[in-house]
């Protein structure tokens, strides 16, 4: 008998351990990736920054650094900057994305790939998709819904919306002309011409994937856009972003 | 199960509560730091991305 009581009680216990587990996952995966993410991103993003500015001579902190004064080869310089970071490494930081609408304070950076990983760390670049402000498809994947949750208001996003994309040369500003909910395997939206697979672009697109609905992986929300200016980064922010604050 | 845990505490009882507390928080943190990140890719709800799963 004390041993029918002993088993039932020892099935007991690992039952309601398995259901602490189980609420232990969601705090970790609702909340503390969250925590980690946001923390870890806004580092990322803030080194960037900081990184481009002292490339480009204009970090306040560096009196010894060279002071190079504007030029007209400042552009193509920025191109070269711009270029260079095809050969990025997975992970590794390549832009700086702010949306106003999404929030004055809303800054993430954009990392190489698409990875597991990489996608815990920011907002990730499709392998094979081409860099900001270049002719075809920009294509960028974010989280709706943990670790950092940087596409969460991705729905919100309306028509003529400004998603401003930094690199180490320039602000290229683009304008948002649609969103859809596609099937996970729709790999068309992120051809080079958005939903047109093996056209020859000639425009410069830009197209965002998350999940759909939240918390599920049944489908995907993906918003596209279209390049409206790039201007040189020592220009300073473009207008839309001073419009809200974010600037900076 | 840990009944058991229980009677190989060691100490009074202040002590052994204070050692089943330490020994949660390790639980946990191990949870947090390494169980759980390895066990998320597999669970469907983080799934992001558009990609070609053609047979």
């Amino acid at each position: 008998m004390s041993a029918v009581r002993s088993v039932v009680g020892g099935v007991g216990e690992l039952l309601v351990t398995a259901g602490v587990l189980v609420l232990l996952f969601l705090a970790w995966q609702l909340w503390w990736t969250d925590v980690v993410a946001d923390r870890a991103q806004g580092r990322t993003t803030e080194a960037l920054l900081e990184q481009w500015d002292a490339d480009a001579g204009l970090a306040t902190e560096a009196p010894d650094a060279p002071q190079q004064q504007p030029q007209p080869q400042q552009q193509a310089q920025a191109q070269q900057q711009d270029s260079a970071v095809l050969a990025a490494l997975p992970g590794e930081a390549l832009a700086v994305m702010r949306v106003p609408a999404f929030g004055a304070d809303w800054v993430r950076p954009v990392l190489a790939g698409t990875g597991t990983a990489v996608l815990r760390q920011g907002v990730g670049h499709y392998d094979g998709a081409v860099l900001p402000g270049e002719v075809g498809n920009f294509a960028v994947a974010g989280h709706r819904t943990t670790y950092g949750a940087p596409f969460n208001p991705i729905a919100d996003l309306v028509v003529d919306d400004a998603v401003v994309v930094e690199t180490p040369g320039e602000y290229h500003v683009y304008r948002v002309t649609g969103s859809e909910i596609v099937r996970p395997s729709d790999v068309e939206v992120i051809a080079p011409v958005p939903n047109r697979p093996g056209e020859e672009p000639t425009q410069a697109f830009l197209t965002m994937t998350s999940c759909h609905p939240m918390f599920s992986a049944r489908e995907r929300f993906v918003v596209h856009a279209l390049l409206e200016s790039s201007t040189p980064r020592e220009a300073g922010p473009p207008a839309v972003l001073a419009a809200v604050g974010g600037a900076g | 199960m840990y009944g058991a845990l229980w009677r190989v505490l060691p100490g009074p009882l202040v002590l052994r509560l204070l050692m089943l507390l330490l020994l949660a928080l390790a639980a946990v943190a191990a949870c947090f730091v390494w169980v759980f990140p390895t066990v998320a890719p597999y669970l469907p709800f983080n799934e992001i991305t558009v990609e070609d799963t053609a047979p």
